[in-house]
């Protein structure tokens, strides 16, 4: 069910949330987060269902805080949303006037007991995740350098501010890739000389991809250019010849290897709902993140 | 391809990497600098390898193992250029068997079903036509699996999937040696996965490994147990081990005892000429129920590796006492013709393909004792029974009461003893059973439940349980696996009570529907004791 309630408190939120979950006749249980979405009008439709999406596999509490005009009067709006969209519920928070400023205010009460908080931001993420006022109060702070108009000179901001615990859709987006440029390694191979990653002009996940190679295996591995779509090839050189994993449709990739015949693996691109349920699985800092992103901002110095 | 049984570098392509993995090998362990504990994205991945599977006809195949292999892939857990071949007496040709696969993935998967993934799957899919003691059949299969290797790049690895009754197994692993499929040559590994049951007594179970044993090696043989898969199960650890609050009351000091229960609801339907003469404690009890009474007693293990696990588990197991008596320590039954969730069905008798004279139960129950510290004079009730009320798998520990209550003895009537439920299936999740104020009366103390249920924390996560085993097998990682000595000590337990029902004359019938034989109960009355109701 939908409750819509205008010029509203989280105190009436909240009595709202209770009520239509006993009339639905439940309590709130398993209920495993908070996710806050911070994001506006335009954007909060596909973060929202991205969200109940991967609440089906984390039952959270979901606080989308939307801005809107920030002149004229202060006031509160939200639109509650308990049982359709899965097992949590969905908290719209659209605040207008100089309340926007202080969204943490109307964040804070509605914040489900005793469970973990995840920040997200879908769009446009504040230079400092951390000491953003909504970002303080969760212990993981997600952002997406690929909505960024430059998502390259993004990722090297939040290299700058990284505290533990922030995290970044484009390394979420990497998995796929690292898992099986792992499980390939997981073979005995030859020595590794060099390495590249292409990849189509904008895609940060590419750079965090090359910077991660370049820092486990010890070798150069530039970033190139590609006609996409995404990420489509990785390989390296060795004295054998060259190890490569290329993926020129977005679909299949092809491992292809010195001397063994070539081997096909599906590698499909993963949707908001996909990434955003990863990004939910572990909720301690992922420090791997941070080296990586180290890297890519030292390595950009040279 | 042409090479020969007897070639190893048939197995692999040769090349100028084959050197380096020969540098590698003797080098010992490889590490890999992308895999780092920290980095707990990236899942464990199987290397290339063959699954051949025997028994792809069966239900289990079909609505389990395939979606199962499928699921994995659409995971990204299974390696480039995995390959699946079936093997069984039907005229089919590859692409006939990939067809039958892809029905299977199509009804029974339970990740999304993704057109790429199946795509690429299905390229490896193979199949070879042959019965058991074909031996023309066992070298096609040899030579399918040597041309995979060249094609798809498998690396001579083959687990080999026995999904067939255990009468087939000594044909099988004849077949298998016979061929060469069998030995690795030091190329590559084989693994034999094979199902329960695993015999049906000590000698017959001893006899089982004894046929693996000449061909495959102990660490090699991997049996299913397919409950140790289940989250649920693997979670029995996490609660006990990973908390501190219930270890302290996990004893003799606040049990009462244990009932483990695995209830269903339907009679044994297709399943007549398997379930003749084997019965409840043979099919259910001495692996499903003796494990998880396993899991529930053992102490805590030093490691959580597949030998310390081991090692705690036989430790328990072999702990486990019979009832002195066991004409009052045991119960069987066997379902009679009644009302099941409201239709009326046949009972065990009238079956198709049961003599009208067997006496195989369909019920069983059975009074056991842990001759430990820890639960020294605490019983475990293990019960398994078809054509019950419903279906249901559960370890409920039953604590003491409170040994003083400063409450009227009419405020506390309606206080049971305080329980913690462990529900296996339907339904994953546990339950705590305490005593709680009802609201508006002066104080009268009624029970209530606490639920944690898995289906509303982490819905979609949570993978079959073959996915997990299988996966396990293709990564050669044998922790969940029960290994013989396990089996054996399960059968040490069951095998007198077997003896002693042998010896006695028929089950007593139990309507089904009904929640079990009259004795049963009595059996659990002469504790002061009841059943949990199913």
């Amino acid at each position: 069910m939908t409750i819509d309630l205008t010029d509203t408190t989280t105190s009436a939120i909240t009595e709202a949330v209770t009520q239509a979950r006993r009339r639905l006749g439940g309590p709130a249980s398993g209920m495993v987060l908070t996710l806050i979405i911070v994001t506006d009008e335009a954007a909060q439709y596909d973060a929202v269902r991205a969200a109940s999406q991967a609440g089906r596999e984390h039952p959270s509490r979901v606080l989308a805080v939307i801005t809107r005009k920030p002149k004229g009067e202060s006031r509160l709006d939200a639109e509650i949303r308990v049982g359709d969209t899965g097992p949590g519920e969905t908290i719209l928070l659209r605040m207008y006037g100089p309340l926007g400023q202080h969204a943490d205010s109307v964040v804070a009460p509605l914040l489900a007991p005793d469970v973990p908080v995840v920040t997200w931001w879908p769009d446009e993420a504040p230079s400092s995740p951390r000491a953003d006022s909504l970002g303080g109060v969760a212990q993981r702070r997600v952002t997406d350098a690929a909505a960024s108009d430059a998502p390259k000179e993004m990722l090297l901001g939040l290299a700058t501010a990284y505290q533990p615990g922030d995290t970044d859709l484009s390394w979420t987006r990497s998995t796929p890739w690292r898992t099986l440029l792992a499980a390939t390694l997981d073979q005995p191979y030859p020595e590794l000389l060099s390495g590249e990653v292409l990849a189509e002009a904008a895609n940060p996940t590419a750079d965090l991809i090359a910077a991660w190679l370049s820092t486990r295996l010890r070798i150069s591995v530039p970033r190139g250019e590609s006609a996409g779509p995404g990420i489509t090839e990785v390989s390296f050189d060795t004295p054998e010849g060259k190890i490569t994993l290329a993926r020129p449709d977005g679909r299949t990739a092809t491992l292809s290897w010195p001397g063994r015949p070539d081997r096909r693996v599906a590698l499909h691109r993963r949707d908001s709902a996909d990434l955003i349920a990863e990004e939910l699985r572990r909720l301690e800092p992922d420090e791997v993140y941070g080296e990586t992103l180290h890297a890519l901002a030292g390595g950009n110095g040279q | 391809m042409t090479a020969e049984p007897g070639d190893p570098e048939g197995l692999i392509p040769a090349s100028p990497s084959a050197i380096a993995e020969q540098a590698e090998a003797a080098s010992g362990a490889l590490v890999n600098p992308l895999r780092d504990p920290r980095d707990r994205r990236i899942p464990r991945v199987a290397g290339p390898c063959v699954l051949v599977m025997f028994g792809v006809t069966g239900d289990l195949a079909r609505k389990k193992l395939m979606p199962a292999v499928y699921d994995l892939a659409n995971r990204g857990l299974l390696p480039p250029g995995f390959s699946f071949v079936g093997f069984a007496r039907r005229d089919w040709a590859d692409e006939d068997f990939a067809q039958v696969t892809y029905q299977a993935v199509k009804e029974h998967a339970r990740t999304p079903f993704r057109d790429s993934v199946w795509q690429q799957l299905s390229e490896g899919v193979r199949f070879v036509s042959g019965s058991f003691d074909d031996d023309e059949a066992f070298d096609q299969l040899a030579a399918c699996v040597k041309e995979l290797d060249a094609e798809r790049g498998t690396g001579g690895n083959y687990a080999f999937y026995l999904s067939i009754p255990p009468g087939a197994f000594p044909t099988v692993v004849k077949q298998l040696k016979r061929s060469g499929l069998s030995d690795s040559e030091g190329r590559g590994w084989r693994r034999v996965v094979i199902e329960k049951p695993f015999g049906h007594d000590l000698a017959s179970a001893r006899q089982l490994n004894a046929t693996l044993d000449g061909v495959f090696p102990p660490e090699a043989v991997f049996r299913i147990d397919h409950y140790l898969g289940k989250e649920t199960v693997q979670n029995i650890l996490a609660l006990r081990f990973a908390n501190e609050m219930y270890e302290p009351i996990w004893n003799r000091g606040y049990v009462d005892h244990v009932q483990i229960t695995m209830a269903e609801d339907i009679g044994i339907g297709g399943r007549a000429g398997y379930y003749d003469g084997i019965g409840a404690a043979r099919d259910v009890m001495q692996n499903h129920l003796l494990q998880l009474l396993a899991l529930t007693a053992m102490e805590e293990p030093v490691a959580f590796d597949a030998d310390s696990l081991r090692m705690e588990k036989e430790k328990v197991l072999s702990a486990v006492r019979l009832p002195a008596d066991l004409a009052t320590g045991t119960a069987r039954g066997q379902y009679s013709a009644g009302w099941q969730g409201g239709r009326q069905v046949r009972g065990f008798l009238e079956e198709d393909g049961i003599p009208s004279d067997s006496r195989t139960e369909t019920y069983a129950a059975v009074r056991l004792g842990v001759d430990t510290r820890r639960w020294a004079g605490v019983p475990f009730y293990l019960r398994a029974g078809k054509g019950l009320p419903r279906r249901m798998t559960e370890i409920a520990l039953i604590f003491q009461r409170a040994p003083h209550l400063p409450f009227a003895a009419t405020d506390t009537e309606e206080l049971g003893q305080n329980a913690l439920v462990i529900r296996i299936q339907p339904d994953e999740g546990i339950t705590v059973r305490f005593g709680s104020k009802v609201p508006g009366t002066a104080m009268e103390v009624r029970d209530v439940n606490m639920d944690f249920a898995y289906g509303e924390s982490f819905t979609e996560s949570s993978p079959e349980a073959y996915e997990r085993l299988l996966l396990d097998v293709l990564i050669g990682d044998p922790p969940l696996f029960p290994r013989q000595a396990e089996v054996e000590l399960g059968w040490r337990i069951l095998d007198p009570v077997e003896d002693f029902w042998a010896s006695y004359t028929k089950p007593e019938q139990y309507p089904a529907g009904s929640g079990g034989p009259a004795s049963a109960d009595a059996m659990m009355a002469r504790d002061g004791r009841v059943w949990r109701r199913l």
